[in-house]
């Protein structure tokens, strides 16, 4: 059986699935329940300064997009840090950590960007015995406004500044919350390094509006005929979000640096592919909140198995696994050669790959065959692009076949050359590094 | 004295209240909003519809579920009403099954097609409960149609007409419009006077005068109508039935089935609609599974279809077959009748003979079965009554037995074109006859106009 154990920057957990800094951690309540549910560890929300707490809008804090059957693909929140008083939060931290010892119990913390308010905080956190900090460096909305959260984290000096004062005032350690809204993530990852940051956690939300209500002319989610940008997350951000995690994962300079990924994380396969793309263990929040936290138990479940049946033992085996295969795209192989092959069998005519191609790229498949409906590649005209792959709707009925060396690549004539060659040595590139023979 | 369903012979309040009007209620409800949407989803928005090429009035059926899919289903009902305005009931009626849904990608991936058909009734229903009308009349032309017909041929025929300009005047020879979608379909297909709706719909482009009671033959004469108008629609569908050539078969209990479903659509009040206790039906289309379904929902004891051939020949399509078979129809296959058995005038059973294929040739084998029946229904097809045209001058020239019309639907006369079920080549469909009428209108719009332009 797979060992699914984790130890991320020090902090063990029996897996490697954390709830995320967010309204479901808000509480002992809620995080007892999640504990129970089998939640490997739990990022507190995230707690301000001491004083009166933030309000919130008591309208709609959350949007979303969803499919056609109301399945939800991206949720985004007004909601602040917590508003919930600091001492209450601090009594409930120590007690939960006292109860449940073998979980995870990191504590997100926004205070102003002044040396003094760290310094309050810090020893006041240390003392609940929780596990670590992770300083919110990613709210988007509301509390960025007032040059915290993001106001923050889009500035790497001040990530370096403030990760510096942490590291200098807390024994525990210190993960550092990027934001994804700013345009080279590797920044702000290379700035918390300098500042001595043990990890960093990504992605926080995106600023985004879910949508428009067509009748009043408002932004959603709506307050009183006004609506904010918010915070997207859920499934419909993954995507970006793995590629951040691969950025920092890749960069010479923070390669090795600790990453708790997070970002659209709904299922073990999604768990997976952020390990394998560099990450020590992730986050969850947008699942939970949309199906309670029993989900944590196919995450479990689907992980050890998966494992199992690969063959990794433990969790070192698959973090990072993916990573090196992350190139730039001046480092793909030109000479690699793929054409897009239908199964007959498989096929179900719809046509919908002969559009995609015929009206948007290469004409490269056909309708009639001798005045029949039929479906197939014109390997002349195919340029390997995979739209076809996307838009068919039967899974592996299109797959991608890789023409093997030597042989004809028939829509340039020529045959298809064994060597590994790349932009960089390519004849048409005028910067090449080496001229073509 | 048996009560009840167990009453001997014809009689009617065999069932409760709840009971008539649990039976008759929807075949298929409508679709709600959220079923709408994720059904709609399940379109693959297909390139070269094979749905689309499937329907006889060629309905953009891709583009009308996408509409419904983004929250248009007035934009979706545009675009069926766009080729067929009686769209309305044909999401009822049509057999789907062997039609669009048939040939439904997902029909053929996974067994499951897209419910077109009810994705249809959805957007058509939004529509016409809105009474959204999409059509405005051309400027007039000055031009006079007259239309033979009130049923779906001779409705899609004026509709088109009207909207290009032209004043149309509908002949029906029964007192309702509405053809077979009033008098023909089985109730649970079309509940709460749908029919009768989709006409006010149809003729509220205005331009259309229905004048019932009006038989051709008996009130007028086909000359009568090409002498006054300026072009004339033939769309009287079939007027005869075919006999069972059995024995005895004038026996008091022998029904044709049109005239029982004719009669039970019209009923105010089902319990007073006589059915018989064993009810045996002669075919095997569309007809005697009405027949035989609504006998067995009005309350009869025993239903058995019997067919002469096999369940492959059968013109019923498989849904319809398991529809019968689900209410607790029986249906028995190479059986012919031979003859009724009367008792004091009344039928008491049925004689049939075992048949079985001699090479290419259907002949009897000569074993004989008896079933116990009090009613028996024929309904073993329909034919046109080509009498009423006599009496025209000139003969319209028919090809077995029907009118022979060409591709736009022109018949031999000059000015005189026909659609429907009363042409050769009908096929006994409501949306096959929308086609016919809406194509005609098309030829009779161009012939008047000097193609197409007023």
């Amino acid at each position: 059986m797979a060992d699914i154990r984790n130890n991320f920057v020090g902090i063990k957990s029996p897996n490697p699935f954390w709830l995320a800094s967010a309204p479901p951690t808000d509480k002992a309540y809620n995080v007892i329940r999640a504990f129970k549910a089998g939640w490997g560890g739990v990022v507190w929300k995230t707690l301000g300064e001491e004083g009166p707490p933030v309000v919130n809008v008591n309208g709609p804090r959350y949007g979303a997009i969803w499919g056609a059957d109301r399945r939800l693909l991206g949720l985004n929140n007004i909601e602040l840090i917590t508003d919930r008083d600091l001492q209450v939060n601090l009594r409930e931290i120590k007690q939960v950590k006292m109860d449940w010892p073998d979980r995870a119990i990191v504590v997100s913390l926004m205070v102003p960007c002044e040396e003094h308010a760290w310094k309050a905080i810090l020893p006041v956190v240390e003392e609940t015995g929780a596990d670590g900090i992770e300083l919110n460096f990613g709210c988007p909305h509301g509390m960025s406004e007032r040059g915290m959260g993001a106001a923050v984290g889009q500035v790497p000096e001040y990530i370096e500044m403030v990760v510096r004062w942490c590291k200098a005032n807390t024994r525990m350690p210190v993960i550092t919350k990027l934001t994804p809204n700013i345009t080279d993530i590797r920044k702000p990852a290379r700035a918390a390094l300098a500042g001595g940051t043990d990890a960093v956690s990504l992605i926080n939300t995106i600023n985004s509006i879910t949508g428009v209500n067509l009748d009043s002319f408002a932004p959603e989610p709506t307050i009183d005929g006004k609506g904010s940008h918010g915070g997207y997350c859920g499934p419909a951000v993954k995507p970006i979000a793995m590629n951040m995690v691969a950025e920092i994962a890749r960069d010479p300079e923070t390669h090795g640096l600790p990453i708790s990924g997070i970002g659209g994380i709904t299922t073990w396969r999604d768990a997976a592919e952020f390990m394998a793309l560099g990450a020590g263990n992730v986050q969850v929040c947008t699942a939970a909140m949309t199906y309670g936290f029993k989900i944590v138990q196919e995450m479990i479940a689907g992980l050890e198995n998966w494992m199992d049946e690969k063959g990794h033992a433990s969790l070192d085996d698959i973090v990072g696994r993916a990573t090196p295969n992350v190139t730039d795209w001046q480092y793909l192989n030109l000479n690699y050669v793929a054409k897009a092959h239908i199964d007959q069998e498989a096929c179900i005519k719809c046509g919908r790959c002969h559009i995609a191609c015929e009206d948007t790229s290469h004409q490269a498949i056909t309708s009639l065959v001798n005045g029949v409906r039929h479906f197939e590649v014109i390997e002349a005209e195919c340029v390997g692009c995979n739209l076809c792959v996307n838009v068919c709707p039967v899974e592996n009925c299109i797959t991608m076949e890789p023409l093997a060396a030597g042989v004809i690549d028939q829509r340039t004539g020529r045959p298809v050359s064994p060597v590994y060659a790349n932009w960089t040595t390519h004849p048409n590139n005028p910067m090449a590094k080496v001229a073509a023979e | 004295m048996p009560e009840g369903q167990f009453k001997q012979g014809i009689a009617g309040g065999r069932l409760s209240p709840e009971q008539y009007a649990d039976n008759f209620a929807d075949l298929h409800p409508p679709f709600d909003h959220h079923e709408a949407l994720v059904e709609s989803d399940r379109c693959y928005f297909c390139y070269d519809a094979p749905c689309m090429n499937a329907c006889p009035t060629s309905i953009d059926i891709p583009l009308f579920i996408r509409q419904i899919s983004t929250g248009n289903p007035i934009g979706s009902a545009k675009t069926i009403f766009d080729q067929n305005i009686l769209g309305g009931m044909c999401a009822r009626v049509c057999p789907t099954e062997t039609l669009c849904e048939e040939v439904c990608v997902r029909e053929v991936a996974e067994g499951k097609p897209v419910q077109i058909g009810r994705l249809q009734r959805y957007a058509t229903d939004i529509a016409m409960a809105e009474n959204k009308q999409f059509y405005t009349r051309a400027a007039p032309t000055g031009k006079t149609i007259a239309v033979v017909g009130a049923g779906p041929a001779g409705l899609a025929a004026a509709h088109r007409l009207a909207r290009h300009g032209h004043e149309v005047t509908i002949l029906e020879a029964r007192p309702k419009a509405g053809g077979l979608n009033e008098y023909g379909i089985a109730a649970y297909k079309s509940v709460d006077n749908f029919a009768q709706a989709e006409v006010d719909y149809v003729t509220s482009i205005r331009g259309i005068d229905i004048q019932n009671g009006k038989a051709l033959g008996r009130d007028y004469q086909l000359s009568d109508l090409t002498r006054n108008y300026d072009a004339v629609f033939l769309g009287m569908g079939l007027g005869g039935v075919n006999a069972l050539r059995a024995d005895g078969e004038d026996a008091q209990g022998v029904t044709n089935a049109v005239e029982f479903i004719a009669e039970l659509r019209q009923a105010s009040d089902l319990a007073s609609l006589p059915v018989g206790r064993r009810v045996v039906v002669i075919g095997g289309g569309m007809t005697a599974i009405d027949a035989a379904v609504q006998s067995k929902l009005l309350g009869a004891e025993e239903v058995t279809i019997c067919y002469r051939r096999g369940q492959e020949h059968m013109n019923a399509s498989e849904f319809e077959q398991d529809l019968a078979a689900a209410n607790g129809v029986i249906i028995r296959h190479w059986l012919q009748p031979k003859r009724v058995i009367a008792e004091g005038g009344k039928v008491s059973g049925i004689e049939l003979e075992y048949t079985a294929m001699d090479g290419e040739r259907l002949v009897g084998t000569g074993e004989r079965l008896t079933l116990v029946a009090d009613q028996v229904f024929k309904a073993i097809g329909q034919s046109f009554v080509p009498v009423a045209l006599n009496g025209s001058g000139a003969l319209l020239v028919l090809e077995a037995g029907r009118i022979k019309v060409d591709a736009e639907g022109r018949t031999s006369l000059p000015n005189v074109w026909a659609g429907g079920d009363c042409i050769f080549g009908g096929d006994d469909l409501t949306v096959s006859a929308v086609a016919q009428g809406r194509d005609a209108a098309e030829s009779i719009h161009r012939a008047l106009t000097s193609n197409g332009r007023a």
